[in-house]
């Protein structure tokens, strides 16, 4: 059984509108990072919410180490696109709030040191007294990293968490994810609009068509090895089959995959494709 | 920044010494002529004093007042003649109890109210009804039901100090960034915790401009409420040294009113500047 079991999901927010993703069905195995990409709109937010706990699905349900989720829990700690501190707390109090709350009886000196550590891992150990306010957008996103990773939850959920920041923060700050993720073995879902970002740190992709009635259309597998780097990522062969099909799915197949009956979607190697170009995935429309 | 500090000063007090210039001319005492002098005998005669006193008090007068009542503020000689400090700490001891009760009806009250839209929407018309009534016009009501003056006194400020409190409080609560709240939700902080960490800390700014309002009204309310039920207090005064007749009294109580009102308000905007955080 996988950790985490998604089945029959779907969202409608008005009742007798058409929902905004309907039979959502994945699943993610125990130290699996999981990235999830699809245009604006098709409910990639509200998954991740309905993962977290902090919103209700109008139908299937979520399983997480064999128990269904029924609201949100210190088992799945979230990074959140606003990064969400609080900007009354200083950087090392935010993380010390969470810390606190997932171990309630730890003393205060043992609280901030599990706390200074893990903002020391995010590159931030010289900022602990600085108010929110005083940080960058990258500083921000990386207290928020370090405040969901130092509660150990047994999953990570990020929403985006670098869409606001610049492509050279973002850079490094995945740079310092990656290398977070590969020591911690974390189980990680995400939501991205970087193709790339999702090739580099994915170990599945999860492309959604767009909505109404928005749903996981295909599940790429990315078949390069798992220590990957940005800066070597691009002389792997098995990248531009990737990037292509991604880039393909987002540009003209999102859209096709509306009204077709429920199903498995496909799971697809790209990388492994002998020649992507000359037979691209052929998709049939059953009626 | 600091020229321009000095500069605006400089200027107040310019503006400061042009206007009790101005005051100082325009209440000098009339060129003696020859009709006016035989008034002035004839009121000497009527045992009226002269024309000068009866006219509007010069500057020079009030400089007495401040002189003689600053000088000594803390005399007690019965009821009617209290220094001026005296009064002072009655009336702001009746706006610190009431201000005081109304924030622990208020702010808890305000939570419940913002937390649950529920409760807002029922408790909305009366709030609505409420607010707007002149904080005195309950003072007839106070006075038959509590039957002491000061205490009714006291739970004029109450009533006038509750409403932006309240609204204000209400209002913050409401207003909390949904991600905090998230945030507190994902990490199962406690109801309790979350709502002394979160959310009135967040809420923080809004309820202080709350409360600095409400000071600022009981502040204005106080000298009426204490004119109508007498006793003590500067309202009190005022309406004393009016029923004197001793004008510039009068205007050194107005005086004293507005440097206590800015010295409370700079209070509340040094707290402001306390909990508010940038974001």
């Amino acid at each position: 059984m996988p950790y985490l079991q998604v089945s029959n999901l779907s969202k409608t927010y008005t009742p007798g509108a058409e929902p905004v993703f309907n039979d959502v069905r994945f699943s993610i195995e125990r130290g699996e990072f999981v990235v999830i990409i699809g245009h604006s709109g098709c409910g990639k937010s509200t998954i991740l919410n309905v993962l977290s706990g902090l919103e209700s699905p109008s139908t299937g349900d979520v399983i997480v180490d064999g128990r269904e989720v029924k609201g949100p829990g210190l088992d799945r700690g979230v990074v959140f696109q606003s990064h969400a501190l609080m900007p009354w707390f200083s950087v090392l109090e935010n993380v010390c709030f969470a810390v606190r709350s997932r171990w309630p009886d730890k003393s205060r000196a043992e609280i901030e040191a599990q706390a200074t550590q893990y903002l020391e891992m995010v590159g931030l150990g010289h900022a602990l007294k600085k108010k929110p306010a005083e940080l960058s957008g990258g500083m921000k996103q990386r207290v928020g990293i370090a405040r969901a990773f130092a509660i150990q939850p047994k999953m990570l959920l990020l929403d985006e968490p670098f869409g606001a920041l610049d492509a050279l923060t973002r850079g490094t700050i995945q740079d310092e994810l990656l290398k977070i993720v590969q020591a911690t073995q974390q189980t990680i879902f995400m939501i991205t609009h970087d193709v790339d970002e999702a090739i580099l740190l994915a170990d599945r992709i999860l492309l959604m068509s767009n909505g109404p009635r928005a749903r996981i259309a295909e599940i790429v597998e990315v078949t390069m090895p798992r220590y990957r780097t940005r800066a070597g990522l691009h002389h792997d062969p098995q990248y531009y089959r990737i990037r292509n099909h991604l880039v393909d799915f987002l540009v003209s197949r999102s859209n096709d995959y509306a009204g077709l009956p429920p199903g498995e979607p496909r799971v697809l190697r790209p990388g492994l494709d002998e020649d992507p170009v000359t037979s691209p995935p052929v998709v049939r429309l059953v009626s | 920044m600091k020229p321009d500090t000095w500069k605006s000063a400089l200027l107040s007090v310019l503006i400061a010494a042009l206007f009790i210039g101005v005051w100082h001319l325009a209440t000098l005492p009339k060129a003696a002529t020859a009709q006016s002098a035989a008034n002035d005998e004839y009121a000497v005669l009527l045992g009226k004093t002269s024309a000068k006193q009866t006219g509007f008090p010069p500057p020079l007068e009030i400089g007495k007042a401040i002189v003689k009542y600053l000088g000594d503020p803390f005399y007690d000689h019965g009821p009617n003649d209290k220094g001026i400090a005296i009064q002072l700490g009655h009336s702001l001891g009746r706006v610190g109890i009431g201000f005081l009760l109304a924030a622990l009806v208020a702010i808890p009250l305000g939570f419940t109210i913002g937390m649950s839209p529920l409760i807002y929407r029922a408790l909305d018309p009366f709030i609505q009804v409420l607010k707007p009534i002149s904080p005195l016009a309950w003072m007839p009501l106070a006075l038959y039901t509590i039957k002491d003056s000061n205490i009714s006194g006291i739970f004029v400020i109450f009533i006038c100090s509750l409403w932006p409190m309240l609204i204000n409080t209400a209002f913050g609560v409401a207003g909390v960034r949904r991600d905090w709240l998230n945030v507190a939700r994902t990490l199962e902080v406690r109801p309790l915790r979350r709502a002394f960490t979160v959310i009135l800390p967040a809420a923080a700014p809004t309820i202080v401009t709350g409360a600095r309002i409400s000071m600022g009204i009981a502040w204005l309310v106080i000298v009426a409420a204490e004119m109508l039920v007498g006793g003590t207090g500067i309202g009190y005064f005022v309406w004393n040294e009016w029923n004197n007749l001793a004008l510039p009294n009068v205007i050194f109580a107005i005086l004293m009113i507005g440097l206590v009102g800015m010295a409370l308000d700079h209070l509340f905007a040094m707290l402001q500047k306390w909990v508010t955080y940038a974001e």
